[in-house]
C-alpha cells in the first residue's frame, strides 16, 4: 500500500523489539471475538491512484458543476471567480499539513496569517474583534445567539424571517436549548416589522442583510430598538463580497456580526467546507466563542504572534467553557485572506460594484419577461422573483437543458413560486441571454 | 480591629465589623501562574455563600471565585481589571477582589483560621 | 567558523548550531525571512484585474457605504511572496514526524487533493437541484456505506463539521430519543475523568449534566465506578475507546450492557478509531453513536486547525432522530430531505447541525482515501499505527517513565514527567528541546489524570528509519537531562523562527488586530 512505508521485515523486527510475535498480541485488551475478520468488511481492497481517480472522476463528471454553465444559484452560497494564487498557496505544505498552532514558535506562518484575517474580518465588518473563524456562517450564527444569551443574561432571541432558513434551523436546534427562537414573519421582498416584537425578556435581534430574498435592511433602528431593550443586535451576512459595497454591519449599531466567508478565496464544494466569519465589540471580548490569535513578543523581544484568552475554551475550562467548539476553519481562512489581500480595498471595492451591476442589468431583463415578476427592491447580487408556474419545476426544466437558474424558495420551506437568483461576476450576457430564453420557453 | 480566615477554595476573608474583603490566598495565586484577567461582582449584588462571585483567569487556568460568606457586595478592586499582575504582586493585601456586608456572622466563623489553613494546604 | 565547499560549517565545535553572533542588516537569517503584516506592507497596488464599472444608480436601497473598508493593497507577486514566507515559518508533517497524540497527524494524500477540485465536487452549488448532483450525491451515499460498514452500525449522519460538532450531535440525537421515550428527565451523564475537555464542555451544553468516572491506577476506566453510578436518571455514558491514555478498554461490552440496562446510551468519542479501524466495529462494542473525525482516521488535511469533519454513526435506536438533510435513494435516484414536512415515516430528526449538507470537501478526500487503501489497507494502517507506538513505547520507556508500560497500548504511547524529576528539565523545557533537534513535540498535559503526560502519537505514516532516528533523539535527550546536562533545555528553542513567546502578556493586554498608527497611540 503506497500510504505505508513499513516493509514485513521492518514489522518483524519491530516486533521483536517489543517481543511479541504477532500483531494480535498487541490487540489483546479487546474483548474476545471482538476482532472481526477482514471478511466481516464487506468492501473492496486497495487500488491504486489510476483506479481510484477513475472511479472519483466518473462520479464528479455526473454533476453540473457551476463553471460549466449559466449559473444563478446563491441563497447562502456563491460562484464566484477565485484567482489561482490562492490554492497554490493553500496547497503548501506547511500550511495544508501542520495542526493548530499550539507551539507557536513553529507555527508563526499560521498564527501571523489568523491575525491578519482577524484585522480583515474586523474592517470589513465595521467591529472592534474579530476571531480565528468559526465553521461557518450558520454555526457563526447560532454562537452568536449563545453569546448574546451569555451577555444579556437572557433567554429569548428573535430572528428576522429574511434569515436563511438553514441557518435559523441551526440557531434553534442550538441556541433554543436555552431559550424561546421566535421567527418573525415574513413577506418576501419586503422587510417585517421586527422592531414591535422585541422586549424585556429579549436577548438578541438576529437580522441578514442582505436577507435570503436578497433584500437589503436598514440595521440602525432596528440596533437602536434592541438597544433601548437591553437587547443586541446579531447582524448576519451570507454574502461578504456585499460589504465591499455596503455600510458595514458595525456602522449601523450591530453589536455581532456573523457572517459566511465562502464567496472570498473558497469553492463552492457543494456546501463545505466553508469560513464562519465571527466579530463583535471589544466589551464582549470575553464571551466571543472561538479561537483568538494575539500578538505578542518572543525572549529575545521579537514580534510574534500566539493563541491566546483560551481559558475560555473547553479543552481548560471543560463544563464552563464558552461554547463546544474546538476548531476553526484554518485553511478556509488562509483562502479568505489571501484573495482578500489580492483584492485589496481596490479590488473589493471593483468586484461588488460589478457584481452589483450584474444583478441590476439582470432584474431589468427578466423583470420585462412574461410571468416573472422582480419582488426585491434593493438588492446586492441577489434578488427573488415570483414566477407564473412552480419555482421548482422551472428550475429542474432548466437544469435539463444545463442551466443553473437559481434557487427555489420551495427548497427553503417558502412559496412555491418564487425564485431565488444571483448573478455575480461570472455571469456573462451569454449566460444571461441562455436564461431569458429558456424562462421563456418554460413560462409560456 | 481585623480578622482573616480561610476557606477550602482558597479564598481569604478580612472581617472588619460586618464588612469582609475577599481575595484568593498566596497559594492559589501561585497554583493559577500569571494571572491575565479577572471578572469582577457589580456592586450592590446579593451573593449567598459558596455561589460563584468572581472570575480569575491567568494563561493556563479559570476558575471561579466563590463567596465565602454572603451578603450584599459593596465594593469590588476595578484596579485589578487593568492591572490583573496585582493578584500575583500582593494576593492576599493590594490584590484583594471584592467586598461584602455580612448578613450572617455564623459563616465566618466556620472558616478556617491562619494555622487550620497553612495546615489544609501543606496535606497532599 | 570554517564552512566546507557546500557551505555549511564543517566543525560542529563548541558552538554547534548557535548564532554566530552576527547582526545581519536585514533582519533575516538566510532562509528564515522577518516578514511584516499585509497592513505594513500594502501600498495601493492591486493584486487582481477587474472592470472599472461606475454605478450611478445604484438600487442599494440607500444603504451604499459612505468610508474605506480600509484593506491595503498589494500586487500577486507581492502576495506569494509574503504567504510563501510565511508558510516557511511552520512545521508540517510533510516536513517531520509530527507525534501530537490525540491527533492523528498522519500522511496526507495528494491524490485526495486532486479528488476534492474535480468541478463537480468543487465547484458544485449545494443548492443546484438534484439532477444536477447525482453523482455528489452518490458520492456521499458511498461514503455513508464505508463509514457504517467500517463501524458496524446502521446509520450515519454526515453534516457535523468536526468532531466536537459530532459529539453535539450524537448527544442531540440521545436527548431527542430520550424525549420521545417520554424520559427527558434522565439528565446525568456519565464521563471519565480522563476523556478530552470536549466531552463534559458538550454534555454540559447539550443540556446535560457531567459526572465524572474515575481512572483506575492503570489507565483505564474504572468499570465498577461506573456501574456502580448508573441509575434512572442516567442519559449516557461517554466513552473513548481507545481511551485518552492509548488503551483499549477491556471492559467496554460489559460497560455497555450495563447502561444499556439502566436505560441509558452509550456515546463513544471516536477521536481514536485509526488504532482499530478495520479491525474491530464500534457496533460490536454495544456503541450506539461515535463521531469519526474523517481529518484523522482518514487523512482529511488539518490545515492549520481545521476544517475538519465528525460524521456520526448510529445504532438501530438513535438512527430515526439523526438531523436534517437525510439523503434518500429512491426509483428516481438519490435525493436530499432538507425539512421535516419532507421527512420519510418514522424518521424523527432533531434537528439541522448546519447549513447545507456538510464537508463535502473532506467527504471526496475520506473517500479517496479510503478507496485507496481498501479493507485490507485500512485493517493494515491500524497495526502499523499500533505497531509504532508500541516500538516507541518498547525502545523508550528504561530512559522515560511510562505510567502504564508494562502492557502494550494502542496507537499511541503514553510517558509522564516523572523521569524529569529533580532534573531541573520542565516537561515544556523538554518539548521546546524537541523542537531544536526538528521535531514537533507530542501532546503535552493532557491526559490531565497523568501528571506531566506526554503522549506520542507516531502513526502508520513513519518508516522505520524515521522511527529509530526519532527514538535516538527522544533517548538522548531523556539521558542528558537525567545526568544533568541541561544546557540545551534552558530557553529552548534556540533554532525556532521565534524564542519562547510570552504568553502572558498577550492575554493581559490583548493585541488581537492590527490598527494604524494613529489608532494605536490613541489607544495608548
Amino acid at each position: 500500500m503506497r500510504y505505508l512505508p513499513l516493509t514485513t521485515d521492518d514489522r518483524r523486527a519491530m516486533m521483536a523489539k517489543i517481543g511479541v510475535s504477532e500483531i494480535d498480541a498487541l490487540f489483546r485488551d479487546v474483548p474476545k471475538g471482538a476482532i472481526a475478520p477482514l471478511s466481516a468488511f464487506n468492501l473492496p481492497d486497495t487500488q491504486g491512484e489510476l483506479e481510484v481517480d477513475r472511479a472519483m472522476s466518473k462520479l464528479a463528471a455526473k454533476n453540473i458543476a457551476a463553471g460549466s454553465a449559466p449559473t444563478f444559484c446563491g441563497a447562502g452560497a456563491y460562484k464566484h471567480h477565485v484567482p489561482s494564487a490562492v490554492d497554490h498557496l493553500t496547497q503548501r505544505s506547511e500550511f495544508l499539513t501542520s495542526y493548530t498552532p499550539y507551539q507557536p514558535e513553529i507555527a508563526q506562518g499560521t498564527l501571523q496569517y489568523l491575525f491578519e484575517f482577524q484585522t480583515q474580518v474586523a474592517l470589513l465588518t465595521g467591529m472592534e474583534v474579530a476571531n480565528a473563524s468559526l465553521y461557518d456562517g450558520s454555526t457563526a450564527t447560532a454562537e452568536a445567539v449563545l453569546m448574546a444569551q451569555r451577555v444579556t443574561k437572557r433567554s429569548k432571541a428573535i430572528l428576522s424571517g429574511g434569515l436563511h432558513p438553514h441557518y435559523a434551523e441551526t440557531v434553534d436546534t442550538v441556541a433554543g436549548l436555552f431559550g424561546e427562537m421566535k421567527r418573525a414573519p415574513v413577506t418576501p421582498g419586503s422587510a417585517e416589522d421586527i422592531i414591535a416584537l422585541i422586549d424585556e425578556d429579549t436577548a438578541c435581534v438576529v437580522v441578514q442583510s442582505p436577507d435570503v430574498y436578497g433584500l437589503i435592511r436598514n440595521l440602525r433602528p432596528i440596533a437602536d430598538a434592541a438597544h433601548a431593550k437591553g437587547a443586541l443586535l446579531i447582524a448576519v451576512v451570507t454574502e461578504i463580497v456585499s460589504l465591499g459595497l455596503l455600510e458595514s454591519p458595525g456602522a449601523q449599531g450591530a453589536d455581532i456580526v456573523a457572517a459566511e466567508g465562502q464567496s472570498i478565496g473558497n469553492g463552492l464544494n457543494f456546501g463545505g467546507p466553508y469560513v464562519g466569519l465571527f466579530a463583535t465589540r471589544e466589551k464582549f471580548l470575553r464571551q466571543m466563542p472561538g479561537r483568538l490569535t494575539g500578538e505578542t513578543v518572543d525572549a529575545e523581544g521579537r514580534r510574534g504572534f500566539v493563541l491566546t484568552l483560551s481559558t475560555r475554551e473547553q479543552h481548560i475550562r471543560r463544563e464552563n467553557a464558552t461554547s463546544n467548539i474546538c476548531t476553526n476553519s484554518g485553511l478556509c481562512t488562509l483562502a479568505f485572506t489571501i484573495h482578500m489581500t489580492l483584492l485589496g480595498e481596490e479590488g473589493l471595492s471593483r468586484l461588488a460594484r460589478l457584481n452589483h451591476a450584474k444583478a441590476v442589468a439582470l432584474a431589468d431583463r427578466l423583470g420585462k419577461l412574461k410571468g416573472v415578476e422582480v419582488l426585491t427592491p434593493a438588492f446586492f447580487n441577489e434578488f427573488t422573483v415570483k414566477l407564473s408556474k412552480p419555482a421548482a419545476a422551472v428550475v429542474d426544466a432548466l437544469a435539463a437543458k444545463g442551466i443553473l437558474a437559481g434557487v427555489p424558495a420551495s427548497r427553503l420551506g417558502g412559496a412555491a413560486d418564487l425564485l431565488i437568483v444571483a448573478a455575480t461576476e461570472t455571469a456573462t450576457d451569454d449566460d444571461f441571454a441562455a436564461l431569458e430564453a429558456a424562462l421563456n420557453r418554460a413560462l409560456a | 480591629m481585623s480578622e482573616t480566615r480561610y476557606t477550602d477554595q482558597h479564598e481569604w476573608v478580612r472581617l472588619e465589623g460586618d464588612n469582609a474583603t475577599v481575595g484568593i490566598t498566596k497559594f492559589a495565586a501561585e497554583k493559577l501562574g500569571d494571572v491575565v484577567y479577572v471578572e469582577l461582582p457589580a456592586k450592590g449584588k446579593a451573593v449567598k455563600v459558596g455561589a460563584e462571585a468572581a472570575v480569575v483567569e491567568s494563561v493556563k487556568a479559570a476558575s471561579e471565585v466563590y463567596a465565602p460568606v454572603g451578603g450584599e457586595v459593596t465594593g469590588a478592586n476595578e484596579a485589578l481589571t487593568t492591572e490583573p499582575s496585582k493578584v500575583n504582586d500582593d494576593p492576599e493585601g493590594a490584590g484583594w477582589f471584592f467586598q461584602i456586608k455580612l448578613s450572617d456572622t455564623g459563616e465566618f466563623a466556620k472558616l478556617m483560621d491562619a494555622a487550620a489553613y497553612a495546615e489544609f494546604t501543606k496535606s497532599p | 567558523m570554517a564552512m566546507n565547499n557546500q557551505g555549511r560549517p564543517s566543525d560542529a565545535g563548541a558552538g554547534a548550531g548557535q548564532t554566530s553572533g552576527i547582526v545581519t542588516i536585514s533582519g533575516d537569517r538566510g532562509l528564515d525571512h522577518e516578514e511584516k503584516l499585509i497592513f505594513e506592507l500594502g501600498h495601493g497596488a492591486v493584486g487582481v484585474d477587474l472592470p472599472d464599472v461606475k454605478i450611478a444608480d445604484d438600487r442599494l436601497g440607500g444603504m451604499r457605504r459612505k468610508g474605506a473598508v480600509g484593506l491595503p493593497g498589494l500586487s500577486e507577486p507581492e502576495t506569494i511572496r509574503h504567504y510563501v514566507r510565511l508558510s516557511r515559518k511552520n512545521y508540517a508533517i510533510d516536513s517531520g514526524l509530527y507525534p501530537l497524540g490525540s491527533c492523528t497527524m498522519k500522511h496526507n494524500p495528494r491524490l485526495n487533493e486532486k479528488m476534492a477540485r474535480l468541478p463537480g465536487f468543487g465547484d458544485l452549488h449545494p443548492l443546484a437541484p438534484a439532477s444536477a448532483t447525482q453523482g455528489a450525491l452518490a458520492m456521499i451515499s458511498e461514503l455513508m456505506k464505508w463509514l457504517t460498514v467500517l463501524t458496524g452500525m446502521p446509520a450515519v449522519a454526515m453534516s457535523p463539521k468536526a468532531g466536537a460538532h459530532g459529539e453535539l450531535c450524537g448527544l442531540l440525537a440521545i436527548r431527542a430519543a430520550l424525549e420521545a421515550r417520554g424520559e427527558g428527565h434522565r439528565k446525568r451523564i456519565l464521563v471519565p475523568e480522563s476523556a478530552h475537555g470536549t466531552n463534559p464542555a458538550t454534555a454540559a451544553f447539550a443540556g446535560f449534566t457531567v459526572d465524572e468516572v474515575p481512572a483506575k491506577p492503570d489507565g483505564h476506566v474504572d468499570a465498577d465506578a461506573l456501574e456502580a453510578k448508573l441509575g434512572p436518571d442516567v442519559a449516557a455514558i461517554m466513552l473513548t475507546n481507545p481511551n485518552t491514555c492509548g488503551l483499549f478498554e477491556p471492559r467496554v461490552k460489559e460497560m455497555a450492557d450495563a447502561v444499556h440496562a439502566a436505560g441509558g446510551y452509550f456515546y463513544c468519542d471516536g477521536a481514536n478509531f485509526n488504532a482499530i479501524a478495520g479491525k474491530v466495529r464500534p457496533g460490536d462494542l454495544g456503541i450506539d453513536a461515535m463521531h469519526i473525525n474523517l481529518h484523522k482516521t482518514f487523512s482529511t488535511p488539518h490545515g492549520g486547525g481545521g476544517p475538519g469533519a465528525g460524521p456520526v454513526v448510529l445504532s438501530e435506536r438513535l438512527a430515526a432522530f439523526a438531523p436534517l438533510p437525510l439523503l434518500v435513494h429512491d426509483a428516481k435516484g438519490f435525493r436530499l430531505i432538507e425539512t421535516r414536512a419532507e421527512a420519510p415515516e418514522g424518521a424523527q430528526p432533531f434537528g439541522r447541525m448546519c447549513a447545507f449538507h456538510g464537508q463535502m470537501g473532506m467527504f471526496t478526500r475520506a473517500l479517496s482515501y479510503m478507496l485507496s487503501h481498501g479493507r485490507d489497507g485500512v485493517r493494515q494502517a491500524s497495526e502499523d499505527a499500533v505497531l509504532s507506538a508500541n516500538y516507541i513505547l518498547a525502545s523508550l520507556k528504561d530512559v522515560m517513565s511510562a505510567p502504564f508500560g508494562e502492557g502494550p497500548c494502542m496507537h499511541e504511547a503514553l510517558f509522564d514527567d516523572s523521569f524529569l524529576e529533580g532534573s531541573g528539565v520542565t516537561t515544556l523545557d523538554f518539548a521546546k528541546a524537541m523542537i531544536d533537534e526538528g521535531y514537533h513535540p507530542m501532546t503535552m498535559y493532557f491526559p490531565l489524570v497523568v501528571h506531566g503526560a506526554m503522549l506520542i502519537e507516531p502513526t502508520e505514516s513513519e518508516s522505520k528509519e524515521s522511527l529509530d532516528r526519532f527514538i535516538h533523539v527522544l533517548r538522548t535527550l531523556a539521558l542528558e537531562a537525567k545526568t544533568g546536562q541541561t544546557a540545551r533545555f534552558e530557553g529552548a528553542p534556540h533554532f525556532a523562527p521565534r524564542r519562547r513567546l510570552d504568553e502572558t502578556l498577550a492575554a493581559r493586554k490583548p493585541i488581537l488586530r492590527w490598527k494604524p498608527a494613529q489608532l494605536q497611540e490613541a489607544a495608548e
